[in-house]
């Protein structure tokens, strides 16, 4: 199982459901259980409870300067619905579960997680089906394929008259 | 007498020719005439760069970073007055492709719509950031404006389509809907649907359900 490490992020608005939710004790167990033995918690701004577990390693923090970092440091990356960290997380080839703010209304990202799962890219649930996704197998995810970093500026030239 | 039914009729006459001049541009660019350029361009185009907030800004920003500067300078861009991580994620690009030499200006404008505004409202507010729009593009002149949303956008395509209109300038709107939208387009995408020459989108689906859209790949 070795000691894997687990990094939640909220985005830069506030999530705090997500954080109460992997803050409960069954999900903590669920987690060691999975090998897991630390937790770095990105808060944002939200109002939370801070816990503590045997097994598990946990630390808080509002906000991060080299968020990159903390993605590559992690071996499972939870999220909120933000279409940028997804991109992030998905760029840096880290498996991801999105998990979807129910409380906001008309939030058109639930369309980018659900299609992005749909191709298999990464899971995605609510606060409370959270405990189910968290045992799925995350090696049956598939690779994120990266952009041709020239597409757009072609496409531009030719546009112009460049080409 | 005689003149005021002149008057009446030339008016008239002007609203048609205004009318039709806006119908045939709207035609012509949703049915896809405008895509390209009809002439070679051997010089630099000016280019204004419309940044949005937050993953507005991001998108953007790997957009544009493999354009060729050379090609495309002096570069201007415009972001809320309030945005300042927009902002200073705009100079940390400029910087890290050009060095401190870079050709590029960075113009605040208000903004024009909050995210929870009615819409009555941001009509009025609309209305008003066009107006402030104005001396923006007239000032730069740019060759293309390139946009991916949000709203702020939206006066200053408005403007610089007048602009074709009137025959003043031929800007080149490039428009591309944000990489979230999946199953339906934004508010700023249905209006530049009649506006953007060039309509770009993220995902096949959405490009089915739009004809004049254009999906040419993954962009990001």
């Amino acid at each position: 199982m070795g000691s894997k490490h687990l990094f939640v992020t909220v985005g830069t608005t506030k999530f705090e459901k997500l954080i109460s939710a992997l803050s409960d004790e069954k999900i903590l167990d669920i987690l060691a259980k999975l090998g897991y033995t630390s937790i770095q918690f990105q808060t944002g701004n939200g109002h939370f409870k801070k816990v503590s577990h045997q097994l598990i390693d946990i630390k808080y923090n509002k906000y991060f300067e080299d968020f990159q970092n903390e993605i590559k440091q992690s071996d499972l990356v939870i999220s909120h619905a933000g279409a940028g960290t997804c991109l992030e997380v998905l760029k840096t080839g880290k498996p991801l579960i999105v998990v979807i703010n129910e409380d906001l209304m008309d939030n058109h990202q639930i369309e980018l997680a659900k299609h992005l799962s749909q191709k298999e890219y990464l899971y995605y649930c609510t606060c409370d089906t959270l405990k189910d996704i968290l045992t799925k197998d995350l090696n049956l995810l598939k690779a994120y394929p990266l952009a041709d970093a020239n597409i757009f500026s072609n496409y531009l030239d030719q546009c112009m008259g460049f080409q | 007498m005689m003149e005021t039914q002149l008057i009446i009729e030339v008016l008239i006459l002007l609203i048609l020719v205004i009318v039709t001049r806006v119908l045939y541009l709207i035609h012509k660019i949703t049915t896809g005439y405008s895509r390209k350029s009809e002439i070679k361009r051997t010089t630099p185009c000016k280019i204004l760069i419309c940044i949005g907030s937050g993953g507005h800004t991001t998108e953007m920003l790997q957009l544009i970073k493999n354009i060729n500067f050379a090609k495309y300078k002096p570069r201007y861009y415009t972001m809320a007055k309030t945005d300042k991580t927009s902002h200073d994620k705009v100079v940390n690009f400029e910087k890290a492709k050009e060095g401190i030499s870079s050709n590029y200006t960075i113009i605040e404008v208000p903004r024009s719509r909050e995210v929870h505004q009615s819409y009555i409202t941001s009509v009025i507010t609309t209305l008003y950031s066009t107006l402030y729009s104005l001396p923006i593009v007239l000032g730069i002149m740019p060759d293309v404006i390139i946009c991916n949303g949000p709203g702020s956008c939206v006066p200053i395509c408005v403007v610089s389509f007048i602009l074709k209109c009137m025959f003043i300038k031929d800007i080149r709107i490039v428009f591309i809907e944000s990489y979230c939208r999946v199953q339906t387009f934004s508010l700023t995408g249905k209006i530049l649907t009649y506006l953007a020459d060039n309509f770009l989108v993220q995902w096949p689906d959405l490009k089915n359900k739009l004809k004049r859209a254009e999906y040419i790949g993954q962009l990001m």
